[in-house]
């Protein structure tokens, strides 16, 4: 513990925890005063898990560049914090699996779709019924698509464009995936036979916990440029799909956190806490576990790709669409580890950047964003909580200054679990959303207890702190209708 | 209780507790699954065998712990009863373990929520009084 953390705020929103000690660049956290606040009673309270100190670790690793950064959306994670940004030399700097997590390219799938609120509304329990028998979702829920080995060696190469082949999608959508829904440099070798067993069933399933679908609203829009070019407008009805690489995801980070365990001994890495184990950017160690996100980001591209299209499918048949009718707007992942260009005191360098809960948020002229998207950045996806608000933002110059460009994911926790789920009752919890006029379909209800709107932060006040950091814009707002719930 | 669960804001801790380790490990393991389904819902019908090898007690734990949730999936079985014996080797621990459980069945099972991953995070294994603690995070 260490008691002896110096945070000094330095704007309206941002907070700078001064270098000491062992750390090699000092913290910045961007966030509001209530987080701010609660993050230092989590010191004070010496509680085992508590984000400035994971902040102050991070700043601790080998060749991390300007500051190790946590967005408002910040909360305890496991090494890293969750909102937490880190960005390493090639040379000098290492790749941590803390940086990434077990749910490697976890992320937000948004689709357009042309029909306005007012339309659906009388078909809204019709749509709620067929998307939860067509959506696999739940503990142990299995997917329609079954690969073998060799076929996951493919996909997981391939990425998105692998299922649009099988016939999930279209080809449009990969212009709207970031990366265009495949990282270059994924070697199949570096995965486990295990991993891609584990993913047998499930390509095409969108998990539990905090994973959603949301058929939702467009309920203001604040920037009509940026909205127009993203194909948004007020009253129209959009999805949100937010799931990640499932098993072969998981089983990644398990495998490669005792690789680095390894790596971080062979290499003599100092390590204030186990879970940033790490291993020189440079090594063999790094580059294989560079490769296998690489493997487990395109597996997360492939399954929200999927997912896409059974949604289409359900829509077509509730609302009587053609699947061309609906758009991918864009597709974005939050847990990843990716080699940026960008600009420090200067001088355009190279980096590595570690998003732990956080998303890229390229402003504009970036060649990374798609073309159509260019002029003003490409979309952030937010997520809120069932049955409160997401937003769409986007990028700014500042936010590629201070953040290495990079933007909130959600709402972030204010409530452990085991909290939330003793405080609230899953059916109170439905009742409530329903009130609000909100259908809510679960698989599981003591599930629903735990992602109760309560137990997380305001996604508005985070929303804010990060407007008012002048690291994203906000485009547009989201409200749910109907929420799917594993 | 033999096993309890641990605040953390984004995930969950898990504590086994036992007059022995390989108890404690046993206890972990049943903390794990029930935060899939209660226990009591599982019948322990099927076995699975599960054999790991670690230099130190903690990572066995962990070995042990994400061996269970991989084959879990791979046999598509939810556990409810353990049983753990471990041996002291030259360059470390090797433990021989088996879980027991049954496919998952909607029409009687109530699903919580899945296990992503186990975790170095508050890894502990140790003696304390008269009792052995297996402990870490996992994510959820």
């Amino acid at each position: 513990m260490n008691e002896t953390l110096q945070l000094e705020q330095v704007a309206s929103s941002e907070w700078i925890l001064q270098k000491r000690g062992e750390m090699r660049v000092p913290g910045r956290i961007i966030a509001d005063k209530g987080t701010i606040a609660q993050l230092k009673q989590d010191l004070a309270e010496k509680k085992e898990w508590n984000a400035l100190e994971q902040v102050q670790n991070v700043a601790c690793l080998p060749g991390i560049v300007s500051a190790a950064l946590a967005l408002p959306d910040v909360h305890p994670g496991y090494g890293f914090p969750i909102g937490g940004v880190a960005a390493f030399d090639i040379e000098e700097g290492v790749v941590v699996v803390g940086g990434v997590g077990f749910d490697i390219n976890c992320g937000v799938r948004l689709l357009s779709t042309p029909v306005a609120k007012e339309e659906i509304a009388p078909l809204l329990q019709k749509l709620a019924d067929d998307l939860y028998r067509t959506v696999p979702a739940g503990l142990g829920s299995e997917g329609k698509l079954r690969l073998n080995v060799k076929e996951i060696d493919r996909l997981l190469q391939e990425g998105a464009r692998n299922v649009v082949e099988r016939g999930y999608g279209l080809e449009r959508d990969l212009l709207f995936i970031e990366e265009e829904g495949r990282i270059t440099g994924a070697d199949p070798t570096t995965v486990s036979l295990l991993a891609k067993q584990r993913q047998f069933k499930q390509v095409g399933t969108l998990g539990a916990g905090n994973h959603y679908l949301e058929v939702q609203t467009v309920e203001r829009v604040f920037d009509q440029e940026a909205a127009a070019i993203y194909g948004l407008a007020e009253g129209q009805v959009v999805v949100s799909i937010h799931t990640g690489s499932r098993a072969l995801g998981h089983q990644i980070g398990q495998d490669y956190l005792k690789e680095m365990e390894r790596a971080s001994q062979h290499y003599h890495i100092p390590i204030r806490e186990r879970e940033l184990v790490c291993a020189p950017v440079a090594s063999p160690e790094g580059g294989r576990y560079l490769s296998a996100v690489a493997c487990g980001s395109n597996c997360a591209f492939a399954n929200r790709q999927v997912l896409a299209h059974l949604v289409r499918t359900s829509f077509a048949r509730t609302l009587g669409l053609t699947t061309e009718a609906i758009h991918t707007v864009y597709d974005i992942g939050h847990n990843n580890v990716k080699f940026e260009r960008h600009r420090v005191d200067g001088e355009e360098r190279t980096l590595l950047v570690h998003r732990k809960g956080s998303t890229r948020a390229f402003g504009p002229g970036r060649e990374e964003s798609p073309s159509p998207y260019r002029a003003v950045g490409h979309p952030i996806l937010v997520g809120g909580t069932m049955g409160t608000t997401s937003y769409v933002m986007c990028g700014t110059p500042l936010g590629m200054e201070k953040t290495f460009g990079s933007g909130i994911h959600g709402a972030g926790r204010a409530l452990s679990r085991k909290k939330a789920a003793k405080k609230f009752w899953g059916k109170d919890v439905e009742a409530s959303m329903a009130d609000a006029g909100i259908i809510l379909r679960a698989h599981s209800m003591r599930g629903i207890a735990e992602e109760a709107p309560g137990a997380y932060k305001d996604v508005e006040r985070v929303v804010q702190a990060a407007i008012d950091a002048g690291i994203t814009r906000p485009v547009a707002r989201l409200r749910p209708l109907l929420v799917l719930k594993g | 209780m033999p096993f309890e669960y641990l605040d953390h804001t984004a995930d969950i801790g898990i504590r086994g507790i036992g007059k022995t380790v390989e108890e404690a490990f046993c206890e972990a393991a049943r903390a794990i699954f029930n935060l899939m389904v209660d226990l009591e819902e599982i019948v322990p019908e099927k076995a699975i065998h599960v054999t790991v090898e670690a230099r130190q007690l903690d990572l066995l734990l962990v070995e042990w712990l994400s061996t269970l949730l991989a084959k879990k999936d791979l046999e598509g079985l939810l556990l409810s009863r353990f049983h753990v014996e471990l041996r002291e080797m030259e360059n470390g621990f090797s433990l021989r373990g088996v879980g027991w459980g049954e496919p998952l069945d909607l029409k009687r099972h109530r699903p919580k929520t899945e296990v992503k991953g186990v975790t170095y995070a508050g890894l502990r294994v140790q003696r304390e009084d008269e009792q052995w603690l297996a402990q870490c995070v996992v994510d959820i």
